[in-house]
């Protein structure tokens, strides 16, 4: 008889030895979680930078002068003045047809008295803006910022503000920062995701069923599957170029809607914009449309099967259903890349400029990533506090329409 | 057990030479098989030896696996299930599936079993569906345990519940055949005893397939039983059959003699 310790040569450590190994096994555990847990802070890090970023420029204090100067207009501080006053004070130092259409756009005695108010500061006092400041150097540098005024602007009027309020959210593009807002991009990127995702959602999931269902294992549905998981990593200008070609030129009856008896001249419309970005996502949501379809376990097909159910019985009843949280997981990642594009957008010639909202699908428009665009590549310090609300603006739109998907997810998962 | 072998009224599905083939691979031999109707009928044989595969021929179960090919009959009220003219929807609601592993829809008691009857063009009114899933639930004796909650996810249920829900969901579309892939396998030995004396309950009305690896459950709970084994080209092959008293206490063959006294290598 041999006893195990004594004679056979075992490969394993043993005693002293096996106990320094699982201490040296648990050791290198213990740094790979260390490497994971720094991967995560950095990511951390990165998100907080660029949140305070966008904060910083988003509040501060700015110092504002009047064009003209307030005691010249009436006896008593325009703070005090009553409507009527107010309104005398409009009629006297404004030219009489801009008054005119004042008055027609709503008669100022429809007018509250706030909104008269309003209306004597921004169209007879013209308040400029002479300096802003970042929301770090207003809570820090107080004392520097109030010294600076005194000095260099002493009839300025020093307030904190935020840039983004209600009234940027609800009034039009305009050349002075001070009175411009992202109501036409936020409605043209409304409108713009709408219509992708009419257009994108029946196509992605439709060549999904019908590659993961239907397409035979044969080379040409082999290259087809190849092209699309390339087309997934494809630049977005390319789909813009291919856009312009396509939806904005050769389709150009189609997209300026003068076939819908609604021309808008040229096809540099939603609709054009909308179908390019559903291009651009397209191989996105095919390709995740495919991966939840293969999600759906076998059994159940075979037990629909195994009822008698046709092979569209089985997709319609249980595939699909089953696919959907994982469907619509995609469309989520896809629809956020398509509302942050700015490039292909730029191609397909969305407007930089444009006051009026979009009306419809064949309407000119503005997206919030070219407004962003635009405002940040403008010299003026103001325009770069503006840019950084659209960004808050836009976070806020990509961050409701994902709460939205994964409201819809979660209840198409708890069926049954 | 003294049914004539020659009267071929006693047979639900007979099946005559049957080879099928993944690709190129011969999956089985030449097999020839007769299902007794109102009987139940046990696959028997090792790992591998292919009496899952024969079963899901049956009911053209494996058109769905890429490749897969059948030479051969199997004659259903003297129709070969095989013929050209023949559509597997059909075929799969008249001679319906138990699977392996319980695999209820993600979907209500109820809707489960109306499911079947749904999709296969059921005109009924809405009260008749109640009285249908109440039928089911009762021959799969599950309704005891189920009528008050009829609403709430099959999923809830226990295994061996969810396989008598598969049964009563099985038994709503009124097939003739009843195959049974290992329906026990994943239960535990008290629902394994209520699935097998389901099947004698329903024996009277169904004619039952069923693949089993367990030896002992094909002795107590079936009325034929065919051993299978694999051939040296690795294709199964049916190596007796015939009632089962007499292949667990005589058997013909060594090697079934073999397989069933343990002493398979």
């Amino acid at each position: 008889m041999t006893t195990l310790n004594d004679e056979i040569k075992s490969g394993l450590p043993q005693g002293e030895a096996a106990r320094r190994n699982v201490a040296s096994r648990r050791r290198t555990g213990a740094i790979w979680r260390t490497i994971f847990l720094s991967a995560t802070i950095i990511g951390l890090i990165a998100l907080s930078l660029l949140i305070y970023n966008v904060v910083n420029e988003v509040f501060g204090y700015v110092a504002t002068e009047y064009a003209v100067d307030p005691a010249t207009l009436s006896d008593k501080p325009i703070d005090e003045l009553n409507k009527d006053e107010l309104v005398a004070v409009l009629q006297d130092n404004m030219r009489a047809n801009a008054f005119r259409t004042l008055e027609r756009d709503k008669p100022m005695a429809d007018r509250s008295e706030s909104e008269v108010y309003d209306l004597v500061i921004e169209r007879v006092l013209k308040p400029q803006t002479l300096e802003t400041w970042t929301l770090r150097d207003s809570w820090f540098n107080k004392a520097a910022i109030d010294a600076q005024v005194a000095s260099e602007f002493p009839e300025a009027k020093l307030e904190f503000r935020s840039w983004l309020t209600a009234g940027f959210l609800t009034t039009p593009m305009s050349s002075d920062p001070l009175r411009a807002g992202v109501r036409t991009a936020l409605l043209g990127s409304l409108w713009m995701i709408a219509i992708t995702i009419l257009f994108a959602f029946p196509i992605g999931v439709g060549a999904a069923i019908y590659l993961e269902e239907y397409a035979t294992d044969n080379r040409f549905n082999r290259i087809i599957q190849t092209n699309i998981n390339n087309l997934a990593g494809v630049p977005s200008i390319i789909y813009g170029m291919l856009g312009l070609v396509i939806f904005v030129r050769t389709l150009e009856p189609l997209t300026s809607g003068r076939i819908f008896g609604a021309d808008s001249g040229n096809g540099r419309t939603i609709v054009a914009a909308s179908l390019t970005m559903m291009l651009l996502i397209l191989p996105i949501m095919i390709i995740n449309g495919q991966e939840a379809i293969r999600a759906v376990p076998l059994s159940l097909r075979q037990a629909s099967y195994g009822l008698g159910a046709t092979k569209w019985q089985t997709i319609w009843h249980h595939v699909l259903p089953n696919a959907l949280p994982g469907i619509f997981t995609g469309t989520i990642l896809a629809v956020s890349r398509a509302i942050g594009e700015t490039a292909p957008l730029i191609v397909v010639g969305a407007s930089t400029f444009i006051v009026t909202d979009p009306d419809g699908p064949f309407a000119k428009f503005t997206a919030l990533p070219i407004q962003i665009y635009n405002w940040t590549s403008r010299p003026q310090p103001e325009f770069a506090h503006i840019a950084a609300s659209a960004i808050v603006v836009l976070l806020v739109m990509l961050l409701s329409l994902n709460a939205i998907a994964v409201l819809l997810r979660n209840r198409f998962s708890k069926r049954g | 057990m003294t049914e004539k072998q020659t009267d071929t009224a006693n047979y639900s599905l007979t099946v005559r030479n049957m080879n099928v083939y993944y690709g190129t691979f011969r999956a089985i031999n030449n097999v020839s098989l007769n299902i007794e109707r109102n009987k139940i009928t046990a696959l028997i044989g090792p790992s591998g030896c292919g009496k899952s595969t024969v079963l899901r021929s049956l009911n053209r179960m494996n058109d769905l696996v890429n490749g897969a090919r059948v030479e051969g009959e199997v004659l259903f009220h003297e129709q070969n299930l095989y013929a050209n003219d023949v559509d597997a929807v059909e075929v799969r609601r008249r001679i319906g599936m138990v699977f392996q592993k319980p695999n209820p829809f993600p979907k209500s008691i109820y809707d489960n079993i109306a499911f079947g009857p749904r999709i296969n063009g059921w005109k009924g009114t809405k009260s008749e569906m109640d009285d249908l899933v109440e039928r089911c639930l009762r021959q799969s004796a599950l309704w005891d345990d189920v009528k008050d909650k009829l609403k709430e996810s099959g999923l809830a249920l226990s295994g061996g519940q969810q396989q008598r829900l598969c049964i009563a969901r099985a038994l709503a579309v009124e097939p003739e055949v009843i195959l049974m892939d290992e329906p026990c396998s994943a239960l535990d030995p008290i629902s394994t005893l209520k699935i097998e004396e389901l099947m004698m309950e329903l024996r009277q009305r169904y004619t039952i397939a069923i693949v089993t690896h367990n030896m002992q459950q094909a002795a107590r709970a079936s009325d034929y039983t065919a051993f299978f084994l694999m051939n040296d080209q690795r294709a199964g092959e049916l190596v007796e059959y015939g009632p089962t008293g007499d292949l667990f206490t005589n058997p013909k063959d060594k090697r079934t003699e073999d397989y069933i006294t343990g002493r398979f290598g």
